[in-house]
């Protein structure tokens, strides 16, 4: 069993998040980064599948420098390996460049054993996008069988159960397939103190653009396949009227909606 | 005037609400066509053409219906190949990101998602986001291929247009990898009574501090004909199920007025509602952070406060 994890490192959501004037991208330097809490479930997921059977769990990411952590941060909690594509270049990246860079990095590992899963978050908490996995998946080839709250491999095939709006629905796909865990899926484990030290001698591969044979002209902002024309801090909500309950508070609740004719 | 694909967004026919917003907003940006996939079109119709749809394409359910998104992504793809529209209208759903990805990729389009304005530009449709939880807007617009763009619901008020709609029945191939991935179960959720959480004028949300007893956020929620939404950790802890979740990972809901009962704020709680056109909150905790957003906020015990507003209503109401 071989599993690749596609993880995101991505600006604390508690942070101050916020754009560079220069070209409208995501600024990452004045706040903290971290892996994506939302790929803390796929690595989890992984590392229960290769637990209950055999196999290894490797970790990928397209990143600046400080990417390596999120690579890092899995590999604590027990994956067995890392690649990290890093490269100027990607500065600015769109959805579909970084699925371009993540399915060619996929057939480049894939080179020495096919990967059975691969597996993503559902979102990553700062794009919120959703949208990468199913681009990986037309990329790859690969069935697609998405926001799983739960998976089971059995006999060559995957079958995951998706909560939707209006139901509940089993899915099945022959492996090797794409799966996107939600956060309903597991419990991710905390490193432990022998997971941190371990990390310490797994090994993270860096790939650059030429690596995988992808042109730099294809990947970021410039090649971006939408534009940001402009951003705008919303202006923070007013505080409206506070009261305090005295044993009149739903009726003074309802007073306020009566006058905004809510009622 | 070029056309703009909208996919149609409906369960056996029963067109949902977005769906109108879409045709809506396709007015502004060229000649409405919908998208049907999938049985029940009968239903349909009506609804369609009320809205505006200059055009209906439509394609059956066998080849499309029991697979995941793939199929409806090469249905469109080859509708969009055909009629080079000017932008292709998609609800933001989770499955109707995923057609959107897989569509951008297979046409080579640019592709903006959770879009909650569309404006007609110089260069093809100009989009407003909402981003960082709901603490920025972003102006976008799509500079390669043809504008692929998914749409929030609620981002503008329906309005009809009355056409009789030329429709045309489209035979499609679905590639057999296409439909690797079959669905096989539905098991549907049980019908509560109360408005879709996506699409209600109102939403009454409760929090860890119903300490798992929702019977009076449910009993304000149905005297003000509203929704029933949830924080995670109402979810997490088994009180209420997963598909009525607001928040970053659950619904982004947008409506007229978001009440949140027993609920602390938390950024990811807020990034499904920030953007609520009222908000008022019942928290038992002066310094909440929830209280930073409300336009009305009662400081007080949700178990008090609740019941007396509940009934106050029903009496208002008379
Ligand atoms: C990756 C990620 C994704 C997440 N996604 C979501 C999401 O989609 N949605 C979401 O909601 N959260 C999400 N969270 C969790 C979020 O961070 C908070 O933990 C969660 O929103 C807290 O829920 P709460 O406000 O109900 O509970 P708490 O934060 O515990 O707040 C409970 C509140 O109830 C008040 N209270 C207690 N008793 C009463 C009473 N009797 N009357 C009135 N008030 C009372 C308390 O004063 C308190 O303010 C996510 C977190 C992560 C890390």
């Amino acid at each position: 069993m071989k599993i690749v994890v596609c993880v995101k490192y991505v600006p604390d959501a508690q942070g101050e998040r916020t754009f560079n004037a220069s070209d409208n991208t995501t600024d990452r330097t004045g706040v903290d980064g971290l892996l994506s809490e939302l790929d803390e479930y796929a690595v989890e997921e992984a590392l229960k599948i290769v637990e209950a059977s055999e196999g290894e769990v490797v970790v990928l990411t397209m990143g600046p420098e400080d990417a390596e952590q999120a690579i890092r941060k899995s590999l604590q909690m027990g994956a067995h390996s890392g690649v990290h594509i890093l490269d100027d270049a990607l500065h600015g990246s769109d959805a579909p460049a970084t699925s371009l860079v993540l399915a060619k990095a996929i057939e480049k590992i894939n080179a020495d054993g096919q990967a059975d899963l691969v597996i993503t978050g559902m979102a990553s908490t700062d794009g919120t996008m959703s949208v990468v996995p199913a681009m990986l998946a037309e990329r790859l080839g690969l069935p697609q069988v998405t926001m799983a709250s739960e998976v089971k491999l059995e006999d060559g095939s995957v079958t995951i159960r998706r909560d939707g709006d209006v139901s509940t629905e089993t899915i099945t796909a022959p492996v090797p397939a794409l799966v996107s865990v939600t956060d309903q899926i597991n419990e991710p484990r905390y490193p432990s103190f022998k997971g941190i030290m371990a990390a310490k001698k797994k090994p993270v591969q860096t790939w650059s653009l030429a690596d995988l044979g992808v042109d730099a002209g294809e990947v970021g902002l410039d090649a971006a396949w939408t534009k940001v024309d402009s951003f705008a801090q919303r202006p923070p909500r007013q505080q409206g009227e506070i009261v305090t309950d005295e044993g009149d508070g739903g009726q003074k609740l309802v007073e306020f909606l009566v006058s905004r004719k809510f009622v | 005037m070029a056309e703009v694909l909208v996919l149609v967004d409906h369960v056996d026919g029963a067109v949902r609400k977005t769906t109108n917003e879409l045709l809506t907003l396709a007015r502004r940006l060229g000649e409405p066509s919908a998208v049907f996939i999938g049985d029940g079109y009968d239903a349909a119709a009506d609804t369609l053409g009320r809205f505006g749809a200059q055009k209906v394409y439509k394609i059956a359910g066998a080849d499309v219906e029991g697979y995941l998104v793939a199929p409806k992504a090469e249905v469109l793809a080859q509708l969009v190949e055909r009629t080079q529209p000017a932008a292709v209208l998609i609800g933001s759903s989770a499955e109707g990101k995923e057609i959107a990805a897989r569509l951008a990729i297979k046409t080579n389009s640019g592709l903006i998602t959770d879009a909650v304005d569309v404006q007609p530009g110089e260069g093809g449709p100009q989009t407003t986001q909402s981003v960082f939880a709901g603490g920025f807007t972003v102006q976008a617009y799509v500079s390669k291929g043809t504008p692929i763009i998914t749409v929030k619901p609620n981002s503008a008020s329906p309005e009809e247009a009355p056409a009789s709609p030329a429709v045309e029945d489209v035979d499609v191939t679905i590639s057999d990898a296409a439909k690797s991935a079959r669905i096989v179960e539905t098991k549907p959720r049980e019908k509560t009574g109360r408005p879709d959480l996506n699409e209600a004028a109102i939403v009454v949300s409760g929090g860890r501090g119903t300490s798992g007893d929702f019977s009076p956020v449910e009993a304000f929620a149905d005297a003000l004909g509203a929704a029933v939404g949830a924080s995670r950790a109402a979810v997490d802890a088994g009180w209420y199920p997963h598909s009525n979740q607001v928040g970053q990972t659950g619904k982004q809901v947008s409506p007229q007025l978001y009440v949140a009962a027993g609920i602390s704020g938390a950024i990811q709680h807020r990034a499904g509602m920030q953007t609520s056109k009222t908000i008022v909150a019942i928290n038992k905790d002066s310094e909440a952070p929830i209280f930073e957003l409300v336009d009305f906020g009662v400081v007080g015990d949700l178990f008090q406060v609740l019941p007396q507003a509940t009934e106050k209503i029903i009496q208002t109401k008379g």
